[in-house]
């Protein structure tokens, strides 16, 4: 099972988009692949104010992810811990991937020709640290949270 | 090799502290300073790591080989280009004396370095951005309590209730501020927001009011009058700090909340609603005295206004209110040495008239928009030299095309910036200055409730054929002759020097990047603050006898904003979270995010026009246009138009931004001398703009 989330505390969040590059820095990525995107409906008064909420959108890492499967390579993969993520060595840029995903989420990165999604920045969580998105959120709206079973 | 290097956020004037994590040369990490902003950084600071790529920025110095404008350069090395600047300055001083040379910055914490080279060179034209930026507040603030804008800090986080009257706090991003506002949200606090659209703070405000463009002062003034009327004021604090009450009172009487509803084109309930509401949350209520208000004619006296309404609520020096920022003397530490301590002031009179002709301006940077006067007209003395640093006055100031008619007086200009800003395409040489995580700054103060030194570090070393502003004045001060008022070599000698007097070393900052004068916050007795205002009489003043000696009333009796004819409507200018105005448009990460600015205009309005969402539509001043896509909305005022600030720039070698978007301040025709006498700042929004939908919009396609 999913071991970790991102969550949006929608009170909090000021939609200044500023995750959408601290991932982007942080995973060096050229001009094309967002991997993370705050989005918003539009405003509506509500008492006297017009208001939207803010959403936070990145890869689902799914229970049962479309994507794996289909990859040709193996690249795709689910860690025990529910991180769904791609192995740029085995990856050949495909995207079969992109196409069995409902959401389209993972992007071709145009520097390297491969295929590029959210994977909480693994390589962060593994040395006890949190996602760049997080980390460093403005307003500390973003949290990563850790699924516990009851 | 890893290594973590202290620095500053360069990529808006906020200066955000950071942390650089470093590898193998090359920046790795860029988060806010865990000590101070828990890592928290917003999109422009991470978008560093883009701008220390891009190679769009100037590589060395250049010296022009056209025409000015032309984009002609002919790149030199650094000597040919100071030896090139130092004989210029020279000829100038000789022929029409060092005061002829004017130099301008940013503001902000460095800006005494500039002002110590512009002294040392002999002129007392020192100057900043400040008279198209904050100029009336800081006026405003000097006329109420003596001291500057930043004569206080403001306690948001643990007020009840904070006022913003257009100051879109949440997309003109301060990290510290923005977390201090949701935590204000996140502990019940009200937010109410005045504008002429909603904004990203206005989608946060428990209250809303949008107003008629141009009619903050009858607002305030309507405020005024009802909470003197509800009694919702602290009359104990009013009786013990201040002058002027009742003539204040009198002169607001006229003002009634019926009447300030009616001009603004609010419903007066909703006013007397949030008077009475304030009334009960004194003084944990904080308005906002603005910050960008170089917008209307009577924006000095809303500011002014903003001001009394905090001293009203007695929310100074309190918990949830205003408070006094404390210097290193409260911590009983000695200050930072500053460049400008050796340095005698010039003492001929300022060009821009400020300290003579205007007496009641502040005579530190004046205003920068009046040497165009003396450039034009020779008056009071000409102006033959202009050094901007890290300043971009044609994306700042009015009217581009009147800036460069007066700028053609000129036999000297220089740009100091690590980017190539529209000035410094037109100017004469540009020096570039090495960007924030290429370059050391000197050490800064930054005063609060637990004041601190701070220091940017250089994370990477240059990519280009660039220096540090402190390295490039050092040189251009040796070719001068007066390299020995700055005796130094290195960085570490320069912040050694700035610390002898304080006994730290630059050691000392190594842990966290910064050193905290106090562990504890210092608070002043709030029974006790007789001679903390600066004001003549030692009191906050209501009515400033200075000002009303000078002819200048406290309070100018209010004249109603005209009406734009039909077709026309008042452009109004705002920021984004993800620019800073200009410095970012061609970032490629936030060109990305944000490729160019649209066109707000009110749904009614457009629907009348023909013209949808998404159309493209020109905006026309009287010989200036721009051609953007529209955005349409009912969350806008009709007779106002807004767009983002900072777009529409012509420098051919960023290509990115290269004619992306519309330029506001182009068409901003004639208002580059149209100035609040009174608060010494431009009136930017006392524009009409034609706007229709272009002939761009195809029809249909007649091309295969």
């Amino acid at each position: 099972m999913n071991k970790y989330m991102l969550y949006l505390n929608a009170k909090r969040c000021i939609g200044c988009h500023g995750c959408e590059i601290h991932c982007k820095a942080n995973k060096d990525l050229p001009v094309g692949p967002i991997l993370c995107e705050i989005s918003h409906e539009p405003l509506k008064s509500v008492k006297g104010v017009p208001k939207t909420e803010f959403l936070f959108r990145s890869c689902y890492h799914c229970e049962d992810p479309y994507c794996v499967p289909i990859c040709p390579t193996g690249a795709m993969k689910k860690r025990e811990d529910g991180i769904v993520y791609i192995d740029q060595e085995l990856c050949i840029g495909c995207m079969a991937c992109a196409g069995a995903c409902p959401w389209t989420i993972p992007q071709i990165n145009p520097a390297t020709g491969k295929a590029v999604k959210c994977d909480y920045c693994m390589d962060r969580v593994d040395q006890g640290l949190k996602p760049a998105c997080v980390t460093k959120c403005t307003t500390r709206a973003l949290k990563f949270v850790a699924l516990q079973e009851i | 090799m890893e290594k973590t290097v202290w620095s500053m956020c360069g990529m808006c004037s906020v200066r955000c502290p950071i942390k650089v994590e470093v590898e193998d040369g090359k920046v790795r990490w860029i988060e806010g300073n865990p000590h101070i902003l828990k890592g928290s950084l917003c999109a422009k600071g991470s978008a560093g790591v883009a701008l220390h790529k891009d190679p769009e920025r100037p590589q060395q110095p250049l010296i022009r080989s056209g025409g000015r404008g032309a984009g002609k350069w002919e790149p030199v090395s650094w000597y040919t280009a100071l030896d090139y600047v130092a004989e210029k300055i020279e000829k100038i001083k000789e022929k029409y004396g060092a005061k002829s040379i004017v130099m301008s910055c940013r503001g902000g914490p460095w800006q005494d370095l500039i002002k110590a080279f512009c002294y040392a060179i002999g002129s007392p034209n020192f100057t900043n951005h400040d008279s198209a930026c904050g100029r009336n507040v800081h006026h405003a603030s000097k006329s109420v309590y003596g001291l500057g804008r930043k004569g206080f800090i403001y306690d948001i986080a643990n007020a009840e209730h904070l006022i913003c009257f257009g100051r879109n706090l949440l997309a003109s991003l301060r990290v510290a501020e923005a977390n201090q506002v949701m935590d204000m949200l996140d502990n019940g606090g009200s937010l109410t927001y005045v504008d002429v659209r909603q904004t990203l703070t206005g989608i946060k405000a428990t209250r809303f009011f949008q107003v008629r463009p141009g009619t903050d002062y009858a607002l305030a003034l309507g405020m005024i009058n009802e909470v003197i009327k509800q009694e919702a004021y602290d009359k104990d604090f009013v009786e013990k700090y201040t002058v002027g009450f009742d003539q204040m009172a009198e002169f607001v009487e006229p003002y009634t909340a019926d009447w300030a509803a009616k001009e603004c084109g609010i419903k007066v309930k909703k006013l007397k609603d949030f008077v009475n509401e304030i009334g009960g949350q004194r003084p944990r209520v904080i308005f906002h005295p603005g910050w960008m208000l170089s917008r209307y004619n009577d924006s000095f006296y809303a500011s002014r206004c903003l001001h009394i309404l905090n001293v009203l609520m007695g929310n100074i020096e309190t918990e949830g209110g205003q408070l006094f920022p404390k210097t290193p003397a409260d911590c009983g530490v000695k200050g930072l040495r500053t460049f400008s301590s050796n340095v005698p002031k010039p003492e001929e009179k300022r060009a821009d008239g400020v300290g003579w002709k205007y007496k009641h301006f502040d005579k530190g940077p004046g205003l920068f928009h009046l040497y165009y006067e003396a450039m034009a007209t020779g008056e009071p003395y000409p102006i033959k030299g202009l050094i901007c640093y890290r300043h971009d006055p044609f994306t700042c100031f009015p009217d581009v095309a009147a800036q460069k008619e007066a700028l053609d007086n000129c036999e000297l200009l220089v740009s100091i910036d690590t980017h190539y800003s529209e000035f410094g395409w037109y100017s004469d040489v540009i020096l570039p200055e090495s960007m924030y995580l290429e370059r050391e700054t000197p050490i800064a103060t930054q005063k609060g409730l637990k004041p601190r030194f701070i220091y940017r570090d250089r994370a990477v070393d240059p990519r280009f054929n660039t220096k540090p502003s402190w390295e490039i004045l050092k040189m251009l001060a040796d070719r001068l002759g007066f390299g020995d008022l700055f005796p130094f070599h290195t960085a570490e000698d320069m912040w050694n020097w700035q610390l002898e007097p304080t006994g730290y070393t630059i050691e000392d900052f190594q842990e966290k990047g910064f050193v905290s004068l106090t562990d504890t916050p210092i608070m002043y007795d709030r029974e006790d603050l007789e001679g903390r205002f600066k004001t003549a009489s030692g009191k906050i003043e209501f009515i400033n006898e200075t000002l009303e000696g000078l002819g200048i009333p406290s309070f100018k009796p209010y004249e109603s904003p005209k009406k734009p004819p039909k077709g026309r409507f008042r452009l109004v200018f705002g920021r984004s979270p993800v620019h800073a105005h200009s410095h970012t448009i061609n970032n490629p990460m936030l060109h990305e995010l944000f490729p160019e600015n649209t066109l707000w205009i009110n749904k009614r309005i457009a629907t009348r026009l023909g013209i949808n969402d998404g159309d493209w539509v020109d905006v026309i001043g009287d010989s200036q246009m721009g051609t953007i896509r529209a955005h349409v909305t009912e969350f806008i005022h009709p007779e106002a138009v807004y767009t983002v600030h900072g777009f529409g720039r012509q420098v051919p070698l960023q290509s990115r931004a290269y004619h992306a978007g519309m330029s506001d301040q182009k068409l901003q025709e004639g208002l580059l001398l149209h100035m609040d006498e009174a608060g010494g700042g431009l009136c930017l929004c006392e524009k009409f703009v034609t706007v229709r939908r272009s002939s761009r919009n195809p029809r249909r396609r007649v091309e295969l």
